[in-house]
């Protein structure tokens, strides 16, 4: 079987939530004997990836089959185009005219890509087409009509996890159901996408398999943290489908109850700002820090360093988090609004704007020790059962189903 | 003559209500008494009222020839008491009957056994006083919470007085003996064991509605060859009372199956007995059970309700509390923490299912038993404000969150 996957990241040039689950999807699938042709839009020429044949599209092909300039990209695949404006207007700032070096705004880019990838369709041979979000359908559905290969579409997170249902864009909306029909099958991560994807999108759900993300176990270092004080973590982007006021309205119903617990948020994005003024509001600016946006290490050292990670999510439409945390031996309490909890138990669960119940829960995590070590010690062996083979398995078979 | 004995259990627990850690120090109604009475009118109308009538009508068809027994928890009585007091009538009827013989164990179906013998012994004499009372009978036979057994149980229930107990008839404890004769607990003197054959009596339990069991449909013809086949001299059918209309519900014939039981079994030659009938019969031979038995689960054992560590912890804790709490004399207090006693709550906290991933297969009024284990130990953290704040009487106290494990309190 030999698959064109198109996305957006992959390990090691960009490392986001899509492409550690594109990375793991690629390493399950090559143990099932299916070679993968992965083209992701920009990054360094010459790359390679593991398990499979990488390309990147803005690299290849340049000048000679392609006509579009080569540019540098401010795309990346979280943005909203809201977001997109925000950093082209940065760019432009801080660029003065030579602003063209950048496409005037995401759905150019979008474009681009698109046009790229039907190009490598025409080239390159493969079975069936396998493209990752809604920047990818466009050049997912390009390239079913090249090669007449079957598409499948697989849904890490649609306009309504990204908007929490108020303001969807309208373009976004319009390519992912474009994509929903022309695609041949659908794969969601979870039976809540698959049934925001029935219910927003018209999709007959006999069309959408869902397919549950994994993570993958490895014996990591011994931190050795030392600290006093007991920590709760937010790790993710402050966005507002991530449901960073929540955790501070939590935080601040637990600091009623006891100031010594200190919390943190560890991301970035468009509402920290935010944030920052309503800790100061609440009066508990002291008991709240904002790290920043980590990476690699520093990540899982935030992890050992905390005593309960909550993900306080609005809509997510899988959520890997809260099992990198339960790898790192830290108790998580997670949104019932999320993929994740459909296939983990040694969690506590809440409703995202329970935020009485999630403080609730911290406090009990912080004072009741058995609580805290029987969820760890569960947590642990629970998270190390997840295998990317078993979700690689499950694609193979929508290949075998649609492959013409 | 081939002997069989009927014997159900009637138990129904007060359950919790939504307890969080703001409640502490705020609110001290701990049980969903909204919810307990739903769960209770239910299982009134689907079983409980249906197969008293039942039995009545079968008693009175067959006269002597029919015997059943039950044993009826504190707990379920009160709440008879409280939301179906038609069902408490029809108890009181078949008491009447002289056919039905009651049982002791603990008011509260609690674990008491395992960590306080005062509170055990208390409990069991609470639930005589009810029974007597209510059935005016008192008890011979005793039965603990889930058939929980072993040797030094039987010592101390024959200390107390009685002459037999019932116990399940789990292969570990039998080996190659049957469960279909008379035993006598090795370490006592003659406190005769009365052992559930569970193969028979699981059969209509759980898999009478079983659509990929061999043998279903079960036929009341099938069955009571089956008892015929079965060696020895008594058949042993020990079950939940919901068996009848609320775990096999009404559609499945199981009611049908109960009529007709009797009359086949009657003219098959076989009789019906009572536990305390079966006290007259020699003991085939002794049995030695160091470890402690249930029939609960595949395991047989006490991991439902003590299989992890926060079920230990939350009993520990509880059982912590018992010392103070009967210094102080305030009896809601106290009737509120043996409310707690009940294995239920425990039970809610088993995580076993979950290796297997099988979680759906038990009922639980919690989201996750982890959930059940907070609220648990929210309410003894609030049982312990209550404790302190009435030892200093005068002035209440600003409302803390105890760290579990926790010290004894001193």
């Amino acid at each position: 079987m030999r698959v064109l996957m198109l996305g957006w990241e992959f390990p090691p040039i960009y490392s986001g939530g899509l492409g550690t689950a594109c990375y793991g999807l690629t390493k399950g699938l090559s143990h099932h004997n299916v070679s993968v042709t992965f083209v992701m839009p920009t990054g360094p020429a010459n790359v390679k990836g593991e398990y499979v044949n990488l390309l990147v599209a803005d690299k290849i092909y340049k000048d000679k089959r392609i006509k579009i300039k080569q540019i540098e990209t401010l795309l990346v695949p979280y943005l909203t185009s809201r977001a997109y404006d925000h950093e082209y207007a940065l760019s432009m700032k801080k660029n003065g005219v030579s602003g063209i070096l950048y496409g005037r705004n995401l759905f150019d880019e979008v474009y681009r890509y698109s046009e790229r990838v039907k190009m490598i369709a025409m080239l390159e041979d493969f079975d069936v087409v396998h493209a990752h979000d809604w920047m990818t359908y466009q050049a997912g559905i390009k390239a079913k009509k090249a090669s007449g290969k079957p598409l499948i579409l697989h849904i890490h997170a649609t306009e309504f996890d990204r908007t929490g249902g108020h303001n969807l864009n309208q373009y976004v909306y319009d390519i992912e159901r474009m994509g929903f029909h022309e695609a041949d099958r659908i794969i969601a991560v979870s039976n809540y996408t698959k049934s925001m994807v029935v219910r927003h999108y018209s999709v007959s759900p006999e069309k959408v398999t869902v397919v549950h993300n994994a993570v993958e176990f490895k014996e990591g270092p011994d931190y050795k943290i030392k600290k006093t004080d007991k920590l709760v973590l937010f790790l993710g982007r402050i966005t507002l489908q991530k449901g960073p006021d929540y955790f501070l309205e939590a935080a601040k119903r637990v600091l009623d109850r006891d100031p010594t617990i200190k919390f943190m948020f560890v991301g970035s994005g468009d509402m920290e700002p935010r944030m920052i003024e309503r800790a100061a509001e609440l009066g508990i600016s002291k008991n709240v820090l904002f790290a920043g946006f980590l990476a690699g290490d520093d990540v899982n050292r935030a992890y050992h360093m905390a005593d309960v990670y909550v993900m306080p999510s609005v809509s997510e439409p899988f959520g890997i988090t809260p099992l990198e945390a339960m790898k790192s031996g830290t108790p998580v309490i997670i949104s019932r609004q999320s993929g994740v909890s459909e296939v983990i138990n040694h969690v506590l669960k809440v409703d995202f704007w329970d935020t009485e119940d999630i403080a609730s829960k911290i406090l009990a995590l912080i004072h009741y020790k058995v609580l805290n070590n029987e969820l760890k010690h569960h947590g642990l062996l629970e998270v190390k059962k997840f295998n990317w083979d078993i979700p690689a398995e499950k694609c193979l078979r929508v290949y075998e189903e649609v492959k013409r | 003559m081939k002997k069989v004995c009927l014997y159900f259990q009637v138990h129904q627990p007060y359950r919790l209500g939504k307890y969080k850690v703001f409640d502490i120090g705020n609110k001290s109604n701990y049980f969903d008494d909204k919810k307990n009475k739903e769960v209770m009118e239910k299982v009134a109308k689907k079983c409980y009222i249906p197969t008293n009538k039942l039995l009545l009508s079968l008693i009175k068809k067959y006269k002597d020839k029919f015997k059943v027994s039950f044993s009826v928890t504190g707990v379920v009585l009160e709440q008879f008491e409280k939301y179906a007091p038609k069902v408490l009538e029809l108890f009181k009827e078949l008491a009447k009957t002289g056919n039905v013989e009651f049982l002791s164990e603990t008011y509260y179906h609690s674990l008491s056994y395992l960590y306080s013998k005062e509170e055990f012994e208390e409990q069991v004499r609470m639930h005589r006083k009810k029974i007597k009372k209510l059935f005016g009978q008192k008890p011979k036979i005793f039965r603990n919470t889930e058939l929980i057994f072993n040797n030094e149980l039987a010592n101390y229930v024959e200390r107390m007085g009685y002459k037999g107990i019932l116990a399940e008839g789990a292969d570990h404890i039998l080996d190659w003996k049957s469960p279909n004769y008379v035993y006598k607990a090795k370490t006592t003197k003659k406190l005769k064991l009365l052992l559930k054959n569970y193969k028979l009596s699981d059969d209509i339990a759980f898999r009478f509605s079983q659509r990929s069991w061999k043998d279903h449909p079960l036929t009341v013809e099938k069955f009571v060859h089956w008892i015929n086949k079965s060696p020895g001299e008594i058949v042993n059918l020990f079950m939940d009372y919901e068996t009848f209309g609320e775990h096999q519900w009404e559609d499945t014939g199981i009611f049908q199956f109960l009529e007709k039981f009797p009359d086949e079994l009657i003219s098959n030659g076989i009789e019906f007995v009572t536990p305390s009938a079966l006290l007259k019969h020699e003991s085939k031979d002794e049995i030695d059970m160091h470890s402690f038995v249930s029939w609960a689960d595949v395991e047989r054992d006490l991991s439902a309700w003590l299989g992890n560590k926060i079920q230990v912890s939350a009993a520990e804790e509880l059982y912590k509390l018992e010392k103070k709490i009967k210094e102080i004399n305030d009896p809601a207090l106290l009737e509120d923490w043996r409310k707690l006693t009940t294995s239920d709550h425990f039970y809610y906290m088993c995580t076993k299912w979950f290796n297997d991933g099988d979680v759906h297969k038990y009922f639980n009024p919690y989201d996750t038993p982890y959930e059940a284990f907070i609220t648990f130990i929210n309410i003894l953290n609030d049982m312990v404000y209550r404790i302190k704040n009435k030892e200093v009487e005068t002035k209440p106290i600003k409302v803390p969150i105890t760290e579990f494990p926790s010290k004894t309190l001193k």
